[in-house]
């Protein structure tokens, strides 16, 4: 493996491991704020112990995300110090005010977490609430400095170097808006979703306990309509890539020729060798359709472009795919839920629904991961879109390849550790057990 | 002028880190420490005054790292180019010492307590020791932006300034610590424990301060001579020794609230004659803060997020510290005890 391999290798695990805590942190806080608002209002203790329950698990996503948060702030120089040299003073700006947001969250989070018979219930359900806008607030900035490195703008170049400088304009950039939603949207859908499961494992075989009812009805009311808009603010982003990155498209649907009237390839597997995309099903006009709401638009191939500067097709193509399927799937179990609800029938007597629930609570998960592979691996061979290539970004330290597999083997730990622990939350104890104990003892 | 006051933030923003975020490590090589009889209450009194704020402190470190990366570029790429390897073995000791800080929080198990509590323990001493090699590899003049062989990766820091710097600051946290768990020591025989601790730390800091000196003198005379330039220095010095010398009286007379104060200002100062020292260069021997800072408009930019972020931020802190009895009296009781 050489040392741009390493590199790229590395920031990928790193980002793969850290995206997990991330969202964890931008959505169970809005879980737990709708839960103790609940237990304000109606003085049910199953809320209570509801909300105490779910901070205790998030209190370690908290912990490790802080802590790989922190490690990639600093790879961007260990890895790329060319690109951060670069691109510092205009995208310093977003990764400031993440700072400052992430800053908010840790000192309410501390207040949530260690406060909860030291100041008021009311001034309690704030922290929360401060926890959850600033953690949403933090993927705002961060996605959007990368939105940059999509749709470069803010500056004019001038032998080879940035002049004339306009942060916000660079945080204004077309990509952000598009990827901001997209990936608030995931972050409420995947982790509602996969909390849903959770309790639904658990309501499988006690399909009375009032606990997992009302954690499941709550899971669902967080994730359930941010599965069902999620396409729409999908089609905004192909819309918006279509128009900026036309190679990232092609990669994405395995489009080697420009046509009019482009279809739509479901599955398939690309063959740069033949040119083709073969196996998949077609739709015909489907993406000229989708990309440019005109069923006989133009859509630019591949071959249009330089081959030197072609993401690796196959991987963003199965990536595409991967992500859209788990969306999908995500949504006709939440479609069928909603049915439920509107007919007055109980989700948790519906055995076939908890089982759907179960199965597809990691898709979420694998969905976002799936789409930043295509952001990043469909950007490639660049680091900054048309700017700065990856390999030019690249630190000289020689062996990286040392450091990445010290970092994934710890990553591997963490996360092997942290699914113990939560699995002797969440399942080991007895339903109505955890109530009465998390009724009496304090957090 | 601009450039100089983003140089100061970035300054104020590594001594908090010191003053709040490597008290907290202090508190886990006093947990790798603990001895005798009340060993266990002694590791209970640090986990309950390092668990709320511990991520709040943390953040001062980021908050540096992101504001010399927008306002300084060529100087974060240079130092993370060169340093990173210690920079790596730094971060290393971030994620175990988190990690294993949030593991044995919420988990009831002794064996698995014991055994994340030596890792929090072990990265909470290595991690300020990389901190400070760091900043002594910084302070030593190799950083020059010469790569001429890859041996460089090693020789710009691993030096016996370097590492003596690193120790240094292992005093200085354990110093802080200490002293502040005088304070929050609510029983006698602890406070008695902590008081001692932070007297036998303060002549270990003092130590390592005439240590640090003495190799500076061999090493890198131009070190002694940056810290010695103009009368200011002395005065700074002085004022630093003399705030030693008082927190060591008031830890040894028991005015434990007055050692506290005199100990954080002790470790500022001493943050502040580096900095001084360092002045015009962010990196030795050759990048100043004017060569290296971005265009006035980022500069500027900064400034003003940093003044509105300050606006939700110093409140919310204070009301943080106050609530967990940090700062200002007891802070607000636990009902039905915590």
């Amino acid at each position: 493996m050489d040392d741009l391999l390493a590199a790229r290798s590395q920031m990928a695990i790193s980002l793969m491991f850290h995206i997990i805590f991330a969202v964890v942190g931008i959505a169970t806080p809005f879980m737990m704020f709708i839960s103790e608002a609940l237990w304000l209002k109606t003085g049910n203790p199953i809320y209570l112990a509801l909300t105490k329950r779910w901070a205790k698990g998030t209190a370690i996503f908290f912990a490790v995300g802080a802590v790989s948060g922190t490690v990639l702030s600093f790879e961007l120089g260990l890895l790329w110090p060319q690109f951060m040299e670069w691109a510092g003073a205009i995208i310093g700006m977003p990764f400031s005010l993440e700072g400052f947001a992430f800053f908010t969250e840790a000192i309410f989070l501390g207040l949530y977490l260690y406060a909860w018979n030291r100041i008021p219930p009311l001034a309690h359900l704030f922290a929360g609430l401060m926890v959850a806008v600033s953690g949403a607030a933090s993927a705002v900035f961060v996605v959007t400095a990368n939105a940059w490195m999509n749709t470069p703008r803010g500056f004019e170049m001038s032998q080879g170097r940035p002049v004339n400088i306009d942060p916000i304009a660079a945080m204004l950039n077309p990509a952000a808006f598009p990827e901001v939603l997209h990936m608030l949207l995931a972050s409420y859908a995947a982790v509602g979703l996969a909390v849903a499961g959770i309790h639904s494992f658990v309501l499988l075989r006690h399909p009375n306990d009032r606990f997992h009812r009302a954690a499941l009805s709550i899971a669902l009311l967080v994730g359930g309509p941010a599965v069902l808009l999620q396409p729409i603010s999908g089609d905004i982003s192909a819309r918006m890539v279509a128009r900026t990155q036309p190679v990232k498209l092609a990669a994405m649907e395995g489009q080697f020729r420009t046509e009019a009237g482009a279809p739509l390839r479901i599955g398939g597997w690309p063959d740069p060798e033949k040119r083709e995309t073969r196996w998949a099903i077609e739709i015909p006009k489907g993406l000229s359709l989708l990309a440019y709401h005109d069923p006989n638009a133009v859509v630019r191939g591949l071959d249009d472009f330089d081959p030197a500067l072609h993401p690796p097709v196959k991987i963003v193509h199965v990536a595409f795919q991967v992500m859209v399927a788990c969306g999908m799937l995500m949504a006709a179990v939440v479609l069928a839920a909603g049915i439920l609800v509107i007919r007055r029938k109980g989700l948790p007597e519906n055995r076939r629904l908890l089982q759907a629930l179960v199965l597809v609570s990691p898709l979420g998960l694998v969905a976002i991961q799936a789409g930043w592979f295509v952001t990043e691996v469909g950007r490639q061979p660049w680091i900054i879109q048309g700017v700065m290539f990856t390999r030019d970004a690249v630190t000289p330290m020689p062996g990286l390849i040392v450091p990445m597999t010290v970092i994934t083997l710890i990553y591997l730990l963490l996360g092997v550790v942290v699914l113990i622990l939560l699995k002797q939350q969440v399942l080991l104890t007895t339903p109505s057990k955890a109530v009465n104990q998390e009724g009496t003892q304090d957090a | 002028m601009l450039e100089l006051s983003c140089a100061v933030i970035i300054a104020v923003a590594l001594n908090v880190y010191l003053l709040l975020g490597g008290a907290d490590y202090g508190g886990g090589v006093w947990d790798l420490l603990a001895t005798g009889t009340r060993k266990e209450r002694q590791r209970r009194l640090i986990e309950r005054s390092i668990g709320p704020i511990w991520e709040a402190n943390h953040v001062w470190l980021i908050a540096a790292i992101v504001f010399l990366f927008t306002a300084f570029p060529p100087a974060f790429s240079r130092i993370m180019t060169f340093l990173h390897l210690p920079l790596l073995l730094m971060l290393l000791g971030i994620v175990f010492r988190g990690s294993a800080f949030a593991f044995r929080s919420y988990e009831a198990r002794v064996d698995f307590r014991r055994r994340w509590g030596t890792v929090f323990a072990a990265a909470s001493l290595l991690t300020p020791v990389l901190l400070g090699t760091v900043i002594g590899a910084i302070a030593w003049g190799r950083v020059d932006g010469e790569l001429t062989s890859a041996a460089v990766f090693l020789t710009c820091w691993l030096g016996v300034f370097p590492l003596s710097v690193g120790v240094y600051a292992l005093a200085m946290v354990a110093f802080l610590a200490a002293t502040y768990l005088t304070v929050e020591a609510e029983e006698e025989d602890l406070q008695e424990d902590f008081r001692r601790r932070a007297l036998l730390s303060a002549l270990f800091l003092g130590f390592m301060a005439a240590w640090v000196l003495g190799v500076a003198s061999f090493q890198a005379p131009e070190i002694l001579e940056d810290l010695t330039r103009t009368r200011w220095s002395w005065a700074l010095h002085a004022v630093t020794a003399a705030s030693a010398l008082g927190a060591m009286a008031a830890l040894w007379r028991r005015h434990f609230h007055l050692a506290r104060a005199l100990a954080a200002l002790q470790v500022s100062l001493i943050v502040w004659g580096w900095a001084f020292s360092q002045y015009p260069h962010l990196v030795k021997p050759d990048l100043t803060l004017y060569e290296a800072a971005a265009p006035a408009v980022t500069l500027r930019l900064l400034l003003i997020i940093l003044a509105v972020g300050s606006l939700i931020l110093a409140p919310s802190l204070y009301y943080l510290f106050r609530v967990f009895g940090k700062i200002g009296g007891p802070g607000a009781p636990a009902k039905n005890g915590t």
